[in-house]
C-alpha cells in the first residue's frame, strides 16, 4: 500500500512540472503586446515599457522561467494587475466562498445522484428506472447557466421567493446564505448528479450480475445484505474514482455558476480577470485550481488503492 | 450456473437461423431499433434541417435593427419575439444553430484527425508512449472550460480560435481513448499475424489496427460534439466566443441577460434550443454506445 | 426417509410462442444421506433444476409453470421469500463452479463465513468464531485462525473452493447441492474436494445432489444417477447399474466417449449433432436426431422414463437391446 502512495505521487511530479510549464507557455502566447492590452489606449510607451519590467517580460524566457519557478517554490503566484493585490492573497480570500457553494454542491450531487443511481439499479426497467434515467440525461445535457438564469427567472423574478444573485456568508446568517446558494448549488449540481446516477446504476447492475451475490443470496441471508452490504461495496468502489472527476467538473461549472449568481468566489475571479485580460491573475488562478485538482485526484486514487482489498494487500 | 440461464435467455431472444456474425447493416438496423439513438437522430436531423433551412426560408436578416419592433414577445409576427435591437429572434438562434453545429463539426472533425494520430502513435509505438501520454496527462489535468477559457482569452476572441481552443482541450481525452483501443488490437493475433507476413508499420496501423479501433472512437466523437456545443455556448456567454453581433446562442443570451425581466425569451429559447441539441447529440450518443460497444456503459 | 421430492417440476423462458421448456416434467427424490449424481451437457437443464429447488431463479425471466418441490414434507415451491431464506443456509446448501467469482473479493474469509452464521443462528460472536475456525479445520484448511483475516484473492482455487463448502455447510444443512463443484479446479485438487465431500456426508449425514457433466465424478461419489437430456431425464439408475447396464442411448453414449488407456483407437468417439433447438423441440423423443438406435415410433410420440426393474428407469423404448447387445 505504502508503495502504491508514493508510486503515484511520484507519478504525479512530472505532470506538476507540465502543468506549471504549460501555464507559463499559454500566458507568453499572447499575441500582440500585452502590455498595451492592460494599459490600453492611452498609455505611454514610458508606461508600457515600467509595466513591462514589472512584469519582467523584457528579459529572456529562460530567465523568466526560472523566476516563475522560484517564485512558484515561494507560493508567489505573481501579482493582480486589475486588483493590486498578490494573486495568492486575492485567492485565498475568495476560496472560502467557492469550496462552501462546491461542498453544497457537492452533497446534493452524492446524495441524489447515488440514491437515484443505485434505485434505478435495483427497480431496472421500471417506471422509476425510466423517470431516474430522463431525469439524469437531462441533467447531463441542460447547460447549467441556462438552468440557472431559468431558475432566477421562475424563483426570483416571478415568485420572489429566492433573491437574484448575490452572496451572505454563512457565518453571518446562515438562512440568508441558504437562500443565496440553493439555486447556484443546483444548477452547478446537475450535471454530476446525471453523470453519478448513470454511472452508479450501470456499476450496480453488473454488480448484481456477479456470482458472489448469488452466493449471498444461496446462504439465505436477507436481501438488505445482499444488496446493501455485498453488492453496495463493490458498486462504491469504482465509483469513487468518478468522484476525481466530479470535483473536476463542479470547479469547471462553478466558474459559470458564480458569474450567473454574482458569487465572489474564485471562479467570478478568473472570469473577471479574463475578461480585463489580468495576465497574471489568470495565469496564478489556473495554476492553483489545476493544482488542487491535480491534489485532488491523487488523494482519489490513493483511497481507491485503500478501499479494494486486492490492491491494499498486494503491492 | 447462472451462464446456463443466461445462455438460455439470449438463445430465447435469438432465433437459431439469425445467429451469424454482424454485418454493417445489421449494425446500421440494431441502431434505428434503439430507442435513444431514434430519437436522437430524428432529433438531430430536425436541428440541422431548421439550421439550414429556417434563416433561407423566413429571410429575415439577423442584423436588421428596428427601434420600432423593440422587446415583442413571440407571436404572429415575430415567432421567437424580437431583442432589445428588435431583431429577429427566430433569424438569430437558427443563425446561431448554424454556429454552433459548424463549430461543433469542426472540433470533431480535428479530434477525430488529431486525437487519432496521438492515440495511435502512443499506442503503437511503445517509445513514444510515456513522453506522449505525459503531455496528455497534463493537459487533461486542467478543468476542461478553464482550459479553454484561458486559452480563448490568450488567443483571442474568433471563430476560429474558439474551435482550436476546444480541439486543444478535447483531443487529449480523444487520444486516450484512441490509444486504449490500439493497445488492445495490437497483441491481437491477426496483428501478430500480419507482423510476421512482414508488413510495414503504416500498413498495419493502416489496414488491421485503425478500423478494428473504431467503435470507442466513433462513441467518443458523438459525445465529444455534445461537449463542444455546450463548451462554445458557455464560452460566448462568458464573453469569449465570437464578438457580438454574432448570433452564438451563449452571445445572445449574455446580451438578453439584462433584460430578464421585461423579456425572459431572449434567453429561454436559445437556451431550450441549446438543451435540446445538446441532449439529442447525448442520446444518439449513447445510443450509439449501447449498440457499438456496451461494455463502454461503465467507463461512460 | 426421502429427504427432498421434485415432482414434475417444470421450469419455462420467455412467454408465447417462443418459450423455451427448460426443465420438462423432471421427477426424482433423495433419501437421507444419499448422494445423487445429474449429469447432462451444457443447456440439458440440470443447473436450472438446482437453482428451482434453492428458489434463485429470477423469475421473471424464468417461470416455473408446473410442479411441486418437497423438503421434509413440505412444498417450498410455495414459500414466501422469507421462508426460503430460512431455508437457505440450514436447510439446503450451495456450492457453485467458480470459486474465483464466487466470493465477494472485499470481504474477508471470515467476514463471510460468519455472516451465514449469524442470519441464521443465535449465538455469541465468540462462538460464531470458534464455529467458524471449526468449519475451516473440517474442509482441510490449514491455520484456520489466520485464514479468517484473509481476502479470496489471496488464497487458491481449491483453497477457496474448499472456503465455498465450510460456508455451505456451516449451519448444518441436510442437503448439500453442488453445481459443478470440481470442473473449475485442476485435476489433483478435484480429486481431493470430492473426497473431501465424502468425508463432510459421512460426517454430518447429509444428503448432497451433485451437478456434472464428467462421468468420471459420478462414478467417485454418487449412489445414484439422473441422466438429463435437453430439459428431460432420459434414464435413472443406481450408480453400478447405470455403469454396467446403460440403458439409454445418450448414456451409451456418454460412457463411451471416455477416454481408455486400453483402446487402440485413433479418433475419440464422440455423439454426432447437437442439442435440439430449445425453442422447438423435436416431437418425439429429444434424442432421436442423434441417435444411433432410432426408429420411426421415437420420432413419433415422447417416449415415457419407464420402470425397466430393479429401481432402474429408462426413456428409450429399445433399452432391451441396449442392454443386452
Amino acid at each position: 500500500m505504502g508503495r502504491v502512495v508514493l508510486n503515484r505521487i511520484i507519478g504525479a511530479v512530472p505532470v506538476v512540472l507540465l502543468v506549471t510549464l504549460i501555464t507559463f507557455g499559454l500566458m507568453r502566447l499572447v499575441p500582440g503586446d500585452p502590455t498595451a492590452a492592460l494599459t490600453g489606449l492611452s498609455g505611454t510607451p514610458q508606461e508600457r515599457e515600467q509595466l513591462r519590467k514589472d512584469l519582467g517580460l523584457d528579459q529572456p524566457y529562460y530567465v523568466q522561467l526560472v523566476k516563475w519557478y522560484a517564485d512558484l517554490a515561494r507560493g508567489d503566484l505573481g501579482r493582480s494587475i486589475l486588483l493590486g493585490q498578490s494573486v495568492t492573497k486575492a485567492t485565498f480570500e475568495r476560496l472560502p466562498i467557492s469550496l462552501a457553494l462546491s461542498a453544497y454542491a457537492l452533497v446534493l450531487t452524492l446524495v441524489l445522484g447515488l440514491l437515484s443511481g443505485i434505485l434505478a439499479a435495483l427497480r431496472q426497467n421500471t417506471w422509476l428506472d425510466q423517470a431516474a434515467m430522463v431525469f439524469a440525461m437531462l441533467g447531463i445535457s441542460l447547460p447549467n447557466f441556462w438552468l440557472g438564469l431559468m431558475m432566477i427567472v421562475l424563483f426570483s423574478v416571478h415568485l420572489g421567493w429566492l433573491p437574484t444573485g448575490g452572496y451572505v456568508p454563512f457565518t453571518e446568517d446562515p438562512i440568508g446564505w441558504l437562500r443565496t446558494t440553493t439555486m447556484p448549488a443546483i444548477s452547478l449540481a446537475l450535471l454530476q448528479v446525471g453523470l453519478l446516477a448513470r454511472i452508479t446504476r450501470s456499476t450496480m447492475l453488473e454488480v448484481l450480475r456477479q456470482d458472489y451475490v448469488r452466493t449471498a443470496r444461496a446462504k439465505g441471508l436477507p436481501n438488505y445484505l445482499v444488496v446493501g452490504k455485498h453488492a453496495l461495496a463493490n458498486t462504491m468502489i469504482p465509483v469513487v474514482t468518478i468522484i476525481g472527476i466530479i470535483v473536476s467538473l463542479l470547479i469547471s461549472g462553478s466558474v459559470v455558476t458564480e458569474t450567473v449568481f454574482s458569487i465572489p468566489g474564485v471562479g467570478q475571479l478568473l472570469t473577471s480577470a479574463i475578461l480585463n485580460r489580468d495576465y497574471p491573475m489568470i495565469q496564478g488562478g489556473l495554476l492553483f485550481v489545476t493544482l488542487v485538482l491535480v491534489g485532488i485526484n491523487i488523494l482519489v486514487d490513493i483511497a481507491y488503492a485503500w478501499l479494494d482489498p486486492r490492491v491494499r494487500y498486494d503491492g | 450456473m447462472a451462464e446456463d440461464v443466461a445462455t438460455l435467455d439470449t438463445v430465447a431472444a435469438v432465433p437459431v437461423e439469425a445467429r451469424r456474425s454482424s454485418t454493417r447493416w445489421d449494425t446500421l438496423f440494431r441502431l434505428l431499433r434503439h430507442p435513444s439513438f431514434r430519437t436522437g437522430i430524428i432529433l438531430t436531423a430536425l436541428i440541422v434541417l431548421a439550421a439550414i433551412f429556417v434563416p433561407i426560408i423566413s429571410g429575415v436578416d439577423p442584423d436588421k435593427l428596428s427601434m420600432r419592433t423593440r422587446f415583442m414577445p413571440p407571436g404572429a409576427a415575430f415567432l421567437f419575439g424580437t431583442d432589445n435591437f428588435g431583431r429577429s429572434q427566430l433569424a438569430r438562434v437558427a443563425y446561431g444553430a448554424r454556429l454552433s453545429l459548424l463549430i461543433g463539426t469542426a472540433v470533431v472533425l480535428l479530434n477525430a484527425v488529431f486525437g487519432t494520430l496521438l492515440g495511435a502513435l502512443a499506442g503503437y509505438f511503445r517509445r513514444l508512449d510515456n513522453p506522449l501520454m505525459r503531455f496528455n496527462d497534463a493537459l487533461m489535468a486542467f478543468p476542461a472550460i478553464l482550459l479553454a477559457i484561458a486559452l480563448t482569452a490568450v488567443l483571442g476572441r474568433s471563430i476560429p480560435n474558439v474551435i482550436l481552443a476546444l480541439s486543444i482541450v478535447y483531443v487529449p481525452r480523444t487520444a486516450r481513448i484512441v490509444r486504449a483501443s490500439v493497445l488492445v488490437i495490437r497483441q491481437m493475433e491477426f496483428v501478430q499475424a500480419a507482423v510476421a507476413a512482414g508488413a510495414g508499420h503504416w500498413r498495419i496501423l493502416r489496414r488491421h489496427i485503425l478500423p478494428n479501433s473504431m467503435a470507442p472512437l466513433i462513441v467518443q466523437l458523438s459525445f465529444l460534439f455534445a461537449y463542444a456545443v455546450l463548451a462554445e455556448a458557455t464560452l460566448s456567454f462568458l464573453g469569449l466566443g465570437a464578438e457580438p453581433p454574432t448570433p452564438t446562442w451563449g452571445n445572445i443570451m449574455a446580451e438578453g441577460r439584462q433584460y430578464m425581466r421585461e423579456a425572459p425569451w431572449i434567453i429561454t429559447i436559445p437556451g431550450g434550443a441549446l438543451a435540446m441539441t445538446v441532449l439529442a447529440l447525448n442520446l444518439l450518443g449513447d445510443g450509439l454506445r449501447d449498440v457499438l460497444d456496451p461494455r463502454l456503459k461503465i467507463q461512460q | 426417509m426421502t429427504l427432498l421430492s421434485v415432482r414434475d417440476l417444470r421450469v419455462q423462458f420467455g412467454g408465447g410462442a417462443g418459450a423455451i421448456t427448460a426443465v420438462d416434467s423432471v421427477s426424482f427424490d433423495i433419501a437421507e444421506g444419499e448422494v445423487l449424481g445429474i449429469v447432462g451437457e451444457s443447456g440439458s437443464g440440470k443447473s436450472v433444476t438446482a437453482l428451482s429447488i434453492m428458489g434463485l431463479l429470477p423469475q421473471p425471466p424464468a417461470r416455473i409453470g408446473a410442479g411441486s418441490i418437497w423438503f421434509e414434507g413440505e412444498n417450498i415451491l410455495t414459500y414466501s421469500e422469507r421462508e426460503l431464506r430460512n431455508l437457505r443456509g440450514p436447510g439446503i446448501g450451495m456450492i457453485f463452479q467458480e470459486p474465483m467469482t464466487s466470493l465477494n473479493p472485499v470481504f474477508t474469509i471470515g467476514d463471510q463465513l460468519m455472516e451465514t452464521i449469524r442470519v441464521h443462528e443465535r449465538i455469541s460472536p465468540r462462538a460464531r468464531r470458534e464455529r467458524a475456525v471449526e468449519m475451516l479445520t473440517k474442509v482441510g484448511i490449514a491455520a484456520p485462525e489466520r485464514r479468517l483475516a484473509d481476502y479470496p484473492h489471496q488464497l487458491s482455487g481449491g483453497m477457496r473452493q474448499r472456503v465455498m463448502i465450510a460456508m455451505a455447510l456451516a449451519c448444518r444443512p441436510k442437503l448439500l447441492i453442488a453445481d459443478e463443484p470440481t470442473t473449475a479446479l485442476d485435476v489433483t485438487i478435484q480429486q481431493q474436494i470430492l473426497e473431501l465431500l465424502l468425508d463432510l456426508r459421512e460426517e454430518f449425514r447429509m444428503a448432497i445432489m451433485i451437478i456434472t457433466h464428467n462421468m468420471g465424478v459420478v462414478a467417485e461419489v454418487a449412489d445414484r444417477v439422473i441422466v438429463m437430456y435437453a430439459g428431460k431425464i432420459v434414464e435413472r439408475a443406481g450408480v453400478k447399474a447405470l455403469f454396467e447396464h446403460p440403458s439409454h442411448p445418450y448414456t451409451r453414449g456418454l460412457l463411451e466417449s471416455i477416454p481408455s488407456l486400453e483402446d487402440d483407437r485413433q479418433r475419440l468417439k464422440t455423439i454426432p449433432g447437437a442439442l435440439p433447438n430449445p425453442a422447438a423441440p423435436p416431437p418425439g423423443c429429444r434424442f432421436e436426431p442423434r441417435c444411433g438406435f432410432r426408429l420411426e415410433a421415437c420420432r413419433a410420440a415422447v417416449p415415457p422414463l419407464a420402470d425397466i426393474g430393479g429401481g432402474h428407469d429408462s426413456a428409450c423404448i429399445r433399452h432391451r437391446e441396449l442392454a443386452n447387445p
